[in-house]
């Protein structure tokens, strides 16, 4: 039992840890955080299964149309969501115009998909084992993406540029940097991320538009626990989340095992609203 | 100018305040006879939608307090309405307990509204508005899934039956009178509450957390208060769905009704009681028109929602706002009163002196101020001035308590004031004003200036509510002295109308007058002189030394080396952090270092 609880934990806390990085990506590139995050898991699971499944597309086209479709989401995020609203942060109008976008995603899979979950291929045609695929996936998925991300920033001029961005807005832009493309591009890049979540995940959430709030809660408190903007902080949280749930579930029943996470994560969050690893910023007055 | 003189005659007052009120009140009024009569008029289905229009204004009606006023954004509201719901239900049902009265069970459902209305937005606290809005949205999951585990009570997936109120209250258009009284005392409750300071001091939070803390305004416990209130109604709101829906399982209670219910907030605009009242009609009665696009309705909300955060973020009150549309008079000027001060403030009782002892502030490796001694006697003007960086308004900063130093403190009389409870220096009465004016841009000038007196209401939360004679006497009070303190400043022809159509020194002017309803005995002012003209700053100097004369000590960070020079008693020039010259203007003048370094000879 303790080791199908760790294995199962692994795998479904790898998925919120890659949806904390989409959130991560998105927020470091425009200082926003965006609703769409658990949504483009949800694509990534729902467009594998209709390419795979229903139009019976080969694996690796599939997959990269899966990716190419969440980066699609990405990018319309960015122009319809994000950017109109940037001008007023402070307002925080992001979270409503991210948040009507990710409903009419949601809305829209619910009805032109499916309202029941739908069955997700397997991807490796090797027989099913104890460290099946279902679980290997999804953490080598998180690996690949976090060892990538890693590379990207420190060793390429675009990451580079990403990381400048992060930093200091107005003097990245004051250096000549196109600000906007790179955002762009960062947007399409957490789409990338949260489809290869939802996509390696498939076999474990299956293809269903429900999906969606879910991963766009539980994404997010490994961000939010993490410190937002630190990836390892978020990888280190999101697989804590899934052990911790997934004992729960176990050991309690599922609704007490959310009831039990979320609790936590209030109680966590009231005593370090900045993260587990995070700094507070001083305010200007 | 008839304009104008319309608006000088306001200050007169008399008549023109009850025919203001009266034309305020008369879309209200309408819509109260609208429902009143509605059974005359419409058939049997309609009143099952009006029932329902009621129903979400009951809840809306406080989340619009919490939205519209404060914003805060409760995306899972909802989660309340589950609650009292199921509360009234369970209770009426007996599933749980001892059947109970319909009445009582309600009242129940309304009490526990409050208390988790608190629990849900404690987090608001203390958290970012996304991790609130996580936070909400989190709850209202875990309600729903509450709800269909635990079947014993709450009848799981195949969920319990509704209350039914007793006659005659029992039939259709009794049902709806009831509902429809609820609803009309929501609106009057929350219209009182936005007429008094406690709603001015929820779209100051929203829009100046700052200067709502300089002016007194203590954050947590009025949140505290909306949450309850909010909790409440819709705890309340929840029985009555309940028994409008004759039914009740979890999957009635979807995401699609919160966002419902902020669109109607937004669609009716920020800071506004009728506005989302519209809202509330007019999304209730929609769908009845689109029929055949019923399984999108939710994607069409959200599409709603998009293009109204979007496109008209103002809602329908600004499209309803006929008055701010004319334009002003172009070449007006501010001409301060000083001469009206004495019946502002009265004579100062001596409080002693304001200090810095020996303060030390870095921040992270920047040394902002370096062992600063500073003094502010009563009834004197002190002048600070330095070059840019060189801790001006930082020394400010630490005064008023917004940021704590790591070594000395503020003291007042020789008492330390503490740091960081910003809103407790109101009581002292030291007041302050920013670099950029942080004012309310969507109120009224008037509005902006009473949030200035925030503290000298004695009606409590409740007594506002409910209009009480405390309630109105403080009303009366914080609006003749806030039209006193824009005499003062020179701007009361202007104090009917939107702060955001000013001029930038027009809200300077503004902002000082809000200062100046706290009666300060000390007025701490950041650069008040910027962005004004050379006759601006002429007046602006003779206010303050009018000021000054009544007993106030004023702390003035400045640039303008005239203006120091002509109204200060004592100056104080820093560089770097540190106390480059101290003494009368005459002695800087003279001040060899300061004449190279910053006056440029």
């Amino acid at each position: 039992m303790l080791a199908s609880i760790v294995l199962s934990g692994l795998a479904i806390g790898s998925i919120y840890a890659l949806i904390g990085v989409t959130y991560n990506v998105m927020y470091s590139a425009s200082r926003v955080f965006s609703f769409t995050a658990g949504t483009l898991g949800m694509v990534g699971g729902i467009l594998g299964s209709l390419f795979i499944l229903r139009m019976g597309l080969p694996v690796w086209l599939g997959f990269l149309l899966a990716l190419a479709g969440g980066a699609l989401l990405g990018v319309i995020t960015e122009i319809v969501a994000v950017r109109p609203v940037l001008k007023s942060l402070d307002q925080h109008l992001y979270v409503l115009s991210t948040l009507a976008l990710a409903l009419m995603v949601q809305q829209f899979a619910a009805i032109e998909w499916s309202t029941e979950p739908q069955p997700f291929p397997r991807i490796f045609d090797i027989a099913r084992g104890g460290f099946d695929q279902t679980f290997w996936l999804p953490m080598a998925a998180c690996v690949i993406t976090i060892v990538g991300l890693e590379l990207l920033y420190r060793h390429t001029l675009v990451g580079h540029a990403f990381l400048a961005i992060a930093e200091d807005n107005y003097a990245a832009r004051a250096l000549g940097l196109p600000e906007r493309n790179l955002r762009i591009a960062s947007f399409a890049l957490a789409g990338v991320i949260g489809a290869l979540a939802g996509f390696a995940g498939g076999q474990l959430l299956l293809a269903f538009f429900a999906n969606a709030p879910l991963l766009t809660f539980y994404g997010f408190v490994p961000v939010a626990l993490g410190g937002m903007g630190n990836n390892r902080g978020a990888v280190a949280a999101g697989l804590i989340l899934g052990l911790f749930q997934q004992a729960a579930n176990f050991l309690v029943g599922g609704i007490f095992a959310s009831v039990a996470v979320f609790t936590a994560f209030i109680f966590v969050l009231l005593a370090f609203p900045d993260g587990l690893a995070g700094a507070s910023a001083q305010r200007r007055v | 100018m008839t304009d104008a003189s319309s608006a000088q005659s306001t200050s007169r007052r008399a008549g023109l305040f009850g025919s203001a009120a009266l034309s305020h009140a008369l879309p209200f009024l309408i819509l109260l006879a609208i429902g009143l009569a509605l059974p005359l008029f419409a058939g049997g289905y309609w009143g099952v939608i009006a029932q329902r229009a009621c129903v979400y204004w009951v809840l809306v009606s406080g989340l619009n307090l919490l939205v519209g006023f404060a914003g805060q954004l409760a995306i899972g509201w909802v989660a309340l309405l589950t609650l009292g719901a199921y509360t009234t239900s369970v209770l009426a049902a007996g599933n749980a307990t001892p059947a109970l009265h319909p009445y009582l069970a309600l009242a129940i459902a309304g009490v526990f509204g409050a208390i988790f209305g608190v629990i849900v937005g404690l987090p608001a606290l203390r958290l970012r508005t996304f991790y609130f809005a996580i936070t909400t949205l989190g709850f209202a999951t875990i309600v729903t899934q509450i709800a269909l585990a635990w079947q014993s009570v709450t009848g799981g997936g195949v969920g319990v039956p509704g209350p039914v109120f007793p006659p005659p209250f029992d039939s259709q258009w009794g049902f709806y009178y009831f509902c429809f009284a609820l609803a009309a005392i929501c609106t009057w409750m929350t219209a009182n509450i936005a007429a008094s300071r406690f709603g001015r001091a929820l779209t100051a939070i929203r829009d100046a957390e700052v200067a709502a803390e300089a002016s007194g305004i203590f954050k947590p416990r009025l949140l505290v208060t909306v949450f309850i209130f909010s909790g409440a109604v819709a705890g309340i709101a929840g029985g009555l769905f309940a028994s409008l829906q004759s039914y009740i399982t979890p999957d009635a209670f979807t995401i699609e009704l919160s966002v419902l219910f902020f669109i109607a907030i937004l669609i009716g605009g920020r800071g506004s009681i009728l506005g989302p009242l519209l809202g509330t009609i007019l999304l209730t009665v929609l769908p009845e028109f689109a029929a055949p696009l019923v399984a999108w309705s939710t994607f069409l909300y959200a599409v709603l929602l998009l293009v109204i955060v979007l496109a008209i973020p103002g809602g329908i009150a600004d499209l309803l706002d006929f008055k701010n549309r004319r334009p002003l008079q172009s070449n007006r000027a501010i001409i301060p009163r000083p001469d009206l001060l004495a019946r502002l403030l009265g004579q100062n009782a001596d409080r002693g002196t304001l200090r810095l002892e020996r303060v030390a502030l870095s921040f992270g490796g920047v040394r902002a101020i370096d062992g600063l001694d500073l003094e502010i006697r009563p009834g004197q003007v002190h002048g600070l001035i330095g070059p840019n960086g060189s801790g001006k308004t930082t020394a400010l900063n630490v005064l008023s308590g917004y940021y704590a130093p790591q070594r000395g403190a503020a003291q007042l009389n020789g008492v330390t004031l503490p740091a960081l409870v910003r809103h407790t220096r109101a009581r002292h009465r030291i007041a302050r004003t920013f670099q950029t004016p942080r004012l309310v841009g969507e109120a009224s000038v008037l509005d902006n200036v009473m949030i200035g007196g925030t503290i000298d209401g004695r009606g409590s939360f409740a007594e506002s509510l409910l209009s009480l004679p405390r309630h109105r006497r403080d009303e009366a009070m914080l609006r003749e002295t806030a039209m006193l303190a824009l005499g003062v400043v020179g701007l009361e022809s202007l104090a009917a109308v939107r702060a955001d159509r000013l001029q930038h020194s027009e809200l300077r002017f503004v902002e000082i007058a809000r200062a100046l309803m706290l009666r300060p005995a000390f007025l701490l002012l950041d650069e008040p002189a910027a962005g004004l003209s050379a006759e601006e700053i002429r007046r602006l100097g003779a206010l303050l030394s009018a000021v000054a004369q009544t007993g106030t000590g004023v702390l003035l960070v400045e640039h303008h080396a005239d203006l120091i020079f002509d109204i200060c008693h004592h100056v104080t020039v820093l560089n770097l952090g540190k106390k480059l010259a101290e003494g009368t203007p005459a002695d800087i003048r003279s001040h060899r270092e300061v004449v190279n370094a910053y006056l440029g000879g």
